[in-house]
């Protein structure tokens, strides 16, 4: 098979993106283009899932086909009929970094992978089109009884398991994309962490979208068992494109008592993606629950990830970082709904938009009733870097009780002249010293990352910058 | 060749109002100038229109640096060409370490060539210098890792000035009120590290109300700013008058350029001015 690395960077685009190569990819199987109960059927067929998998699919299909278009959030300019719902790159899963198809490989080298593996990873799994190609787990993660497979394969060899929460913390009628979702799901990860065991390291996934329109699905379920604890990194890259393409993921997670969890994403879109992503994770008593989220590029943007608590002593944690350049229109944000008393919350988000780029905050925590003494915070700091560029903050609060404390702070600055005053007169040039305040103003959450991902989100913040003078 | 810093009728504006009116400077490296003057005089806007605050407009008049007019020039490109300015009130930056920032700012200066993206002075070697530097001005080594100006006590704003000033080795440098705010050991301790770094190494523009820096760093020169114009030029006794009888002889002796002054706080005062 021919490898074809072509810098196919619309010059309409004008950003630098790194990631902006392809590689000619063979698909053994593609679906019709569009989307209707025979290729939801179809897809099923294709996974040989069973009879209950199926019908859940097809449920879902009706549940999405009934659901309008959301009115709120972003422009949705999207022609579903106009999308390829799956494609299989290879027959089987390598089980080894030898088994890898030799082009599939070349992609992955050049987003680095084996290397990080080599010095980072428990285990990698990376997701090429629709479906986990290469996974490989620590020895010792399996001996204690940890399960980090792509949720296709959890289907088959975890039923039972799967099957007490996939489609339970977000049901398909939640909203219409985790309807679209639940109906031509395709890869993703599915982890299970059992009682009492921490996992020191980060488990991480890469994957990347790499076929024209094409659709990305990928369905995500997280058990962290009492008294567990994980960290899970995804990061995307994505390569450019002219045509419309959609990603479309659902992330479910459970944080059963004392357990904790961190769910961190760096995603760096093509600009002419609809990133439309639903996470949600329950935490029950005295559980942690933290999502540390980085949204850069796409066209447009719409992620809330979220914390219910359950059960007394739950805490859930958002942080997030929005990124928009030309074009683009990040609406990022969170929510939290205290269920029980003596829950707490935390909502930190940034947001940076330049060169034309809107930015919203759109947040939402909601006290129920009985869930007293609770206390909440949320800060939104927006910064904008040019006239041109926008941002917007939507906070929503629902209080239903009388006894908790609710905190939210706003910020909204644009690089200050007397900052960039004080940096140049030190040597640095606009461009680095617009950099270097934006990379501060960012600082909270990438301190947050593990090593190599703070290292590559300075490095992505550096390249959409790049060109930028204050 | 001693390196020369040259001021010839400079006027400056701010908004449009005039705040210098002709100011004339002639400094070498190596020479310690007091510039002294009551509020409003001016003192300020001469180091910020030096360094090339974009807010403070040259009129007319020139600022030359071994001849070399600087008034075209960015703040960056000053810096890189040798001048320093440490702010009066330093501004802070979030979430920049104070070590990172200054390492890439000493990258720059050293090698005025340097583009955008090049590699900086490598970690280990600007630590070390760094870790000496802070040695030698009795700074906790920790006190780099923390944010540019964020949270830090006036104190410790101005010491990171003079660390700043220590790493940079500029021709030329501007302390504006590096003494202001601070109790009587740290003034003693800003004035002996300046002197240990600048003193006959720099040309050294001294801002200050106290005499306290002075005695430390006493100066060759001494010069009054009054409405916007340096009015007088003594030696260190015009220092020590000033500081001990005050600025009423100046005032009677420049009506035109106190009835300036005066008019020129009334605006400050009103909008304050840095």
């Amino acid at each position: 098979m021919a490898t074809d690395i072509t810098q196919a960077a619309p010059s309409h685009i004008g950003e630098i993106n790194k990631y902006d190569f392809r590689t000619v990819t063979e698909g053994v199987f593609k679906a019709e283009k569009g989307i209707s109960a025979k290729i939801v059927a179809q897809i099923s067929e294709m996974k040989g899932e069973p009879g209950w998998m199926r019908d859940f699919r097809l449920k879902s299909f009706e549940i999405f086909e009934s659901k309008p278009m959301p009115k709120w959030g972003g422009a949705l300019d999207l022609n579903f009929q106009d999308i390829y719902y799956y494609l299989k790159p290879a027959d089987h899963q390598g089980k080894t970094w030898d088994d890898v198809p030799a082009e599939i490989k070349e992609t992955f080298e050049k987003l680095g992978i084996p290397e990080a593996e080599r010095k980072f990873l428990a285990g990698v799994k990376a997701q090429f089109e629709s479906e986990v190609v290469y996974g490989s787990l620590q020895e010792d993660l399996g001996k204690q009884g940890v399960l980090f497979t792509d949720t296709d394969t959890a289907v088959k060899e975890h039923p039972d398991l799967l099957r007490e929460y996939f489609g339970k913390i977000i049901p398909p009628h939640d909203n219409k994309f985790a309807a679209l979702n639940s109906a031509v799901w395709s890869g993703g990860s599915f982890i299970y962490v059992p009682k009492g065991v921490k996992i020191e390291f980060p488990l991480q996934a890469y994957f990347r979208i790499n076929a024209e329109n094409m659709g990305q699905f990928e369905r995500t379920l997280i058990i962290v068992d009492e008294g567990a604890s994980v960290h899970y990194v995804e990061g995307c890259t994505a390569p450019m494109y002219t045509t419309e393409s959609l990603h479309s993921a659902v992330v479910e997670v459970v944080c059963k008592k004392g357990s904790r969890c961190r769910y961190t994403t760096i995603q760096n879109w093509a600009n002419n993606i609809y990133n439309l992503v639903t996470k949600r994770a329950m935490a029950y008593q005295d559980a942690t629950m933290e999502w540390v989220d980085g949204n850069l590029g796409s066209r447009l943007t719409m992620k809330y990830p979220s914390v219910y608590m359950m059960e007394p002593g739950a805490r859930g944690e958002i942080l997030s970082i929005a990124f928009s350049g030309a074009g683009q229109h990040q609406d990022a944000g969170a929510k939290l709904v205290h269920c029980a008393p003596n829950t707490t919350g935390q909502i930190i988000s940034k947001s940076i938009s330049k060169n034309g780029g809107r930015s919203s905050y759109r947040g939402l925590v909601r006290v129920e009733k009985g869930a007293t003494n609770t206390k909440c915070n949320v800060v939104c700091d927006a910064l904008i870097l040019d006239p041109q560029s926008r941002s917007d903050t939507y906070p929503y609060i629902e209080v239903a009780e009388q006894d908790v404390s609710i905190g939210h702070e706003a910020s909204v600055s644009r690089i200050g002249e007397e900052q960039m005053f004080y940096l140049t007169s030190r040597g640095l040039t606009e461009a680095e010293a617009s950099t270097m305040i934006v990379n501060g103003f960012i600082e909270p959450l990438v301190k947050e990352l593990p090593m190599e991902y703070a290292v590559e989100m300075n490095r992505l913040i550096q390249l959409q910058m790049e060109g930028s003078v204050g | 060749m001693i390196d020369t810093l040259t001021i010839r009728e400079l006027h400056v504006s701010v908004e449009d109002k005039p705040i210098l009116r002709g100011v004339n400077l002639d400094m070498k490296r190596g020479e310690t100038h007091a510039l002294m003057g009551p509020n409003g005089s001016g003192k300020s806007t001469l180091g910020l229109a030096i360094m090339g605050h974009p807010n403070y407009e040259v009129t007319s008049g020139t600022i030359e640096l071994n001849g070399e007019d600087l008034v075209e020039m960015s703040p960056d490109e000053r810096a890189r060409a040798g001048v320093f300015l440490a702010f009066q009130r330093p501004i802070a930056i979030p979430g920049v370490k104070l070590a990172d920032f200054l390492r890439h700012a000493t990258t720059n200066v050293r090698r005025p060539d340097r583009k955008e993206g090049e590699e900086l002075i490598p970690m280990r070697e600007f630590r070390k210098e760094l870790k000496g530097k802070m040695q030698q001005l009795q700074m906790d080594v920790e006190f780099a890792r923390r944010y540019v100006n964020d949270g830090f006590s006036g104190g410790e704003m101005k010491r990171a000035e003079i660390l700043q000033l220590a790493m940079l080795q500029p021709k030329f440098a501007i302390l504006d009120e590096t003494d202001s705010g601070l109790d009587a050991d740290a003034v003693r301790l800003a004035s002996e590290s300046i002197a240990e770094i600048g003193r006959e190494k720099m040309g050294l523009l001294i801002i200050t109300h106290h005499d306290k820096l002075l005695v430390h760093n006493p100066p060759e020169f001494t010069h009054v700013m009054l409405g916007g114009r340096l009015v007088e030029t003594g030696g260190i006794e015009l220092a020590n008058e000033l500081h001990s009888e005050g600025y009423e002889r100046i005032r009677k002796a420049y009506p035109d350029a106190d009835a300036e002054n005066q008019a020129m706080l009334g605006k400050i005062e009103a909008q304050p001015v840095g």
